[in-house]
């Protein structure tokens, strides 16, 4: 009877003591409060091919952008299929605080002046607070100094708004939505609208820790009948090295800015008309937290 | 009759050992404890800092476990952080990391320094590891303090450091313990 007793209770406590250190550790969790995870790299740098994404830079660090387009493939031998051609964009992005971004840019082609503010208003958030995407709004400015005469400078403007709304599925996945309205003070009537709503679609799945495949498609939804330009379709591959991220890139545009590529497209796709390209970017802290 | 009172000693022990998985000891709790984190690297140092860490103590059994939420190291630099989190930790897999173990060399009743040692299971980025971590613990107040220094081989928890990255980061890191438990 004693030894049988003994037994029980040997055998019942010896599971017991594990079950209390299981106990404690759930108990500690428990008692923690629930906290809120947003998500944060939804894409690696704040351009998905030519146009934008939802990032943000951190506050106090500045981003140098450097992109570059060749000419286009199908332009033959004679111009080593684009490669003799080199259309650029130089650029600067800093993040005023964690959500606030400005930037400004110098492009070749058309010899066009930009600058953007980028708000991100939304986050993407799990736990304590749920939220199902992250969205950034995007404003744009640019001057188009090119012809140099013959212009008046009324008409040399352009502006941007859009909204950058983009859901990190998983780790590897996350896709984009991009309504836009680009708005140009001078336009030829006959061909182009002065104002031209686009909605693009992009997303980007990891291959490795540090690459990924990013695509990009920016469909007019109200092109003019006598439209003599196409809809921008880019696919990229992005390599991240430390503070550097690589962009090799094709497109069927030169433009860098969304007025030129939403609206200023003039090579198809799928006939060869491909540029191959660049975006560099090289991160700067300028003040340590 | 003696039969009748030993069954009834023995089922109060049961009572008591069953119970044990509900309250049992004194408890002390340690709440936004600081995890340090140094990294060695041969191009640049990286240090991070975490004041999330919760931990509880039950000083009769010298059961302790930690959680320490991974997302909350802050670094110098934004850009260690999104690569921290992003490439090594993968953080959105594993966001969590826990100790769970035993304290032993510590008394309530000593006064200063106690060298003592916790031995269990670290879990961290989803690989867990049998581990003793040496420790100094003092009593301060009611308040149990309790410090402890310790590397961590990377390649033990399967962080890859991709080789893009080059040699910015050490193989081993130091990671650092500091809570300050108070009674429950």
């Amino acid at each position: 009877m004693r030894r049988n007793l003994l037994s029980i209770v040997f055998l019942l406590s010896s599971p017991i003591v594990l079950l209390a250190q299981e106990d404690l550790l759930k108990e500690l969790e428990k008692s923690t409060p629930p906290e809120t995870d947003y998500a944060f790299q939804t894409f690696k740098g704040t351009r998905l091919v030519n146009g934008q994404t939802v990032e943000t830079k951190a506050k106090n660090t500045l981003e140098f952008i450097f992109a570059h387009r060749f000419g286009a493939i199908n332009s033959g031998a004679y111009e080593a299929f684009g490669l003799d051609h080199a259309y650029v964009r130089y650029g600067l992005e800093y993040g005023i605080t964690d959500r606030l971004g400005i930037g400004i840019g110098r492009n070749s082609v058309d010899k066009i002046t930009d600058s953007y503010l980028r708000y991100k208003v939304l986050r993407q958030s799990k736990g304590a607070r749920n939220f199902p995407f992250t969205m950034t709004a995007y404003a744009n400015f640019s001057y188009k100094a090119s012809p140099q005469t013959g212009v008046e400078t009324i008409d040399r403007l352009a502006y941007v708004g859009q909204l950058l709304i983009a859901r990190k599925f998983s780790p590897r996945l996350s896709l984009q939505l991009m309504p836009t309205i680009v708005h140009r003070n001078a336009v030829i009537q006959s061909t182009e609208n002065n104002n031209q709503v686009a909605v693009g679609v992009g997303g980007r799945i990891k291959l490795t820790k540090s690459v990924a495949f990013t695509t990009e498609y920016y469909y007019r939804v109200n092109p003019h009948t006598g439209t003599t330009n196409y809809n921008s379709l880019g696919v990229g591959i992005d390599i991240e090295t430390g503070g550097h991220v690589f962009q090799i890139v094709l497109t069927n545009t030169l433009g860098l800015t969304e007025r030129a590529f939403i609206t200023e497209t003039n090579e198809k796709f799928f006939d060869g008309g491909i540029h191959i390209g660049f975006n560099v970017t090289r991160t700067f802290q300028l003040k340590k937290k | 009759m003696l039969n009748t009172t030993y069954i009834q000693k023995t089922f109060l022990i049961l009572v008591c050992l069953l119970s044990a998985g509900i309250s049992y000891g004194q408890k002390f709790r340690s709440e936004k404890g600081l995890i340090t984190f140094f990294s060695d690297g041969a191009i640049e140092d990286i240090a991070a800092e975490n004041i999330s860490a919760g931990s509880l103590f039950n000083v009769t059994t010298g059961e302790l476990v930690f959680i320490v939420p991974i997302k909350d190291f802050k670094f110098q630099k934004s850009l260690m952080r999104e690569h921290f989190n992003e490439k090594y930790m993968e953080t959105e897999k594993y966001p969590k990391s826990t100790f769970q173990g035993k304290l032993s060399g510590f008394s309530l009743s000593a006064a200063g320094e106690q060298k003592v040692k916790a031995t269990g299971k670290l879990t961290m980025h989803g690989v867990t590891k049998d581990v003793v971590i040496p420790g100094i613990a003092e009593l301060s107040d009611g308040k149990i303090i309790l410090k402890s220094k310790f590397m961590v081989r990377l390649n033990d928890y399967n962080i890859e450091i991709p080789t893009l990255v080059w040699k910015n980061i050490a193989e081993e890191i130091e990671l650092k313990i500091d809570f300050t438990y108070k009674s429950l």
